[in-house]
């Protein structure tokens, strides 16, 4: 989905959020249930166009974060996710452009503890380091059904692997931490679930879902696409 | 004093041993307990006991802690589902035991392809946790002194923690070089230059910008040494406090401004010249100490 039809469905005509090259940002507001509410105001920030997350994209979206803890405590922030990946260019490396990108993370993290609900939703597209630091940093990521969540195609991994694309392909019918997709993603914690048709509705309900733990390994044992990882962390703790 | 020990010659389980005080390495989930990745065997690929992680407690000069390490030499130290979570796990425990610090000897080309999905999310999970521990005013070290480098994944969960510590020979940063060649050819990064890959992501070109605090030799007494200086650095008054609007807000400032100072640098030799380090063909052929001679100069 376009970021602008994306946000004409969350926040109606009126909404404040333009684009700066890669980067949308901006706030939207929401019609609350009760009729005798005020409408909330939520900080919206992240990236369109497959964006490739270099050190001066992680860095303004790390800025809109950092504003809006210190302008509007409490505020929500929703990051829309749409991304190739960190960039891969000399320069960011030279750069150390992990610093930016876990920045940004930090600047998530902090905004959390800090009272800010912090929705993820992938609207597109979504790969490895880029969301690492945005979308997996909230208290909850979602996507939209036709969003594509990888770290790599099956091609690819195939020839990374030096496994047959045939193999991967069976197997990831079975386990879903072979296969890109959102419905894999949702199965192993990653995905706390898709929105689907009333998109205003589904945002209204991330807003108010109270938890705050990260419980996404216990989520990925529940849904069965990720059976072990939950139960590791409890052995560690009583080894 | 002991011989010099290279950190990079050790397998993980080594460097922890190295590391701790004699004798007092208790592992958590060691290899007879066989926690491998079930998704290595489903693929038929040769799986460790061990996951690739070694995690436990011990102490250092007495001091109560809880460390890590990642073993390059299997799946280059990539974080799979188990992997992950025997991190995150390690951290969740901190959290409950509060030790003096929580050591993390590094050494991954981050999550592991073969189990994508699963390591991905961990990657985030680790984070996540590890900042939890920040938060709680525990501090987190990683030591950085492998072949393989901190890359990708654990680039992002090191650029999270409190300090990082580097032998010159280590490399830290977030793509490999081959992956940046085959994106984009061999005139934005030739990765077969070891000396161009060096300048870019080594350990010396990281301490004089700043991401790395400790520069030291490849010697595990050196490592030892810088950890517990910095242990040594948390308990004085003032010391690092859990992240803040305030530090994080001096952090965006550093970053801003390393993007207009250098961000047009061709080269990290040119960086170098512009940071006021007289001699930048002479970097590479410096000791640890010299580079931290230079800093401390520049500082001064």
């Amino acid at each position: 989905m376009n970021w602008n039809d994306l946000c004409l469905a969350l926040f109606g005509p009126a909404h404040g959020i333009v684009r700066d090259g890669d980067v949308i940002l901006g706030t939207g507001q929401i019609d609350p249930e009760g009729r005798h509410q005020e409408p909330l105001t939520v900080t919206v920030v992240g990236t369109t166009d497959h964006a490739p997350i270099g050190v001066e994209t992680a860095l303004a979206q790390a800025a809109v974060v950092l504003d809006t803890i210190e302008h509007h405590p409490g505020r929500p922030i929703l990051l829309l996710v749409d991304t190739q990946g960190q960039r891969l260019r000399h320069r960011d490396e030279l750069l150390c452009i992990n610093r930016y990108m876990a920045h940004l993370g930090c600047c998530v993290d902090l905004a959390r503890r800090r009272g800010h609900r912090v929705i993820g939703l992938v609207y597109d597209q979504a790969l490895s380091g880029g969301f690492i630091t945005s979308g997996l940093m909230a208290d909850a990521c979602y996507a939209l059904p036709e969003a594509e969540i990888r770290v790599m195609r099956l091609p690819a991994m195939s020839r990374v692997t030096k496994i047959s694309e045939d193999v991967l392909e069976q197997l990831s019918q079975s386990n879903p931490v072979f296969a890109p997709g959102v419905s894999n993603y949702v199965a192993m914690g990653g995905i706390e679930a898709i929105w689907r048709d009333d998109l205003r509705q589904c945002l209204r309900d991330a807003l108010q879902n109270p938890n705050v733990q990260d419980l996404r390994a216990e989520h990925g044992a529940a849904r069965g696409g990720r059976a072990l990882a939950a139960d590791i962390v409890q052995r560690v703790l009583a080894a | 004093m002991n011989a010099h020990t290279s950190f990079a010659e050790l397998s993980a389980r080594q460097r922890v041993q190295a590391m701790v005080d004699v004798g007092t390495f208790k592992e958590f989930l060691g290899p007879s307990q066989r926690v491998v990745s079930p998704h290595l065997a489903a693929l038929g690929v040769p799986y460790a006991f061990d996951d690739g992680a070694v995690i436990g407690s011990g102490t250092l000069n007495a001091n109560a802690v809880l460390i890590a390490a990642q073993e390059g030499e299997f799946m280059g130290g990539g974080v799979g589902e188990v992997h992950g979570a025997k991190l995150t796990g390690l951290f969740r425990r901190a959290l409950r035991d509060r030790p003096a610090a929580v050591l993390v000897l590094a050494e991954s080309g981050g999550v592991r392809l073969h189990e994508a999905n699963a390591g991905l999310i961990a990657v985030s999970e680790v984070m996540r946790a590890l900042l939890d521990v920040r938060a709680a005013g525990i501090p987190v070290l990683m030591l950085i002194g492998g072949a393989n480098g901190c890359f990708g994944g654990m680039g992002l969960i090191a650029g999270c923690a409190d300090f990082v510590v580097m032998s010159d020979a280590a490399r830290m940063s977030m793509s490999g070089p081959e992956v940046i060649e085959s994106s984009h050819g061999v005139e934005e990064f030739d990765a077969r230059d070891r000396a161009l890959v060096w300048r870019t992501t080594g350990g010396k070109h990281r301490y004089l910008m700043g991401d790395c605090d400790r520069l030291v030799e490849d010697d595990v007494a050196a490592f030892r040494s810088a950890a517990l200086d910095l242990l040594g650095q948390c308990k004085q008054p003032g010391a690092k406090q859990p992240m803040t609007l305030e530090s994080l807000r001096q952090a965006h400032a550093r970053l801003q401004e390393r993007i207009e100072n250098v961000g047009d640098c061709k080269d990290a030799t040119d960086i170098w010249q512009r940071l006021g380090v007289a001699h930048p063909e002479r970097v590479g052929d410096m000791e640890a100490a010299e580079i931290q001679a230079l800093v401390a100069r520049e500082q001064a």
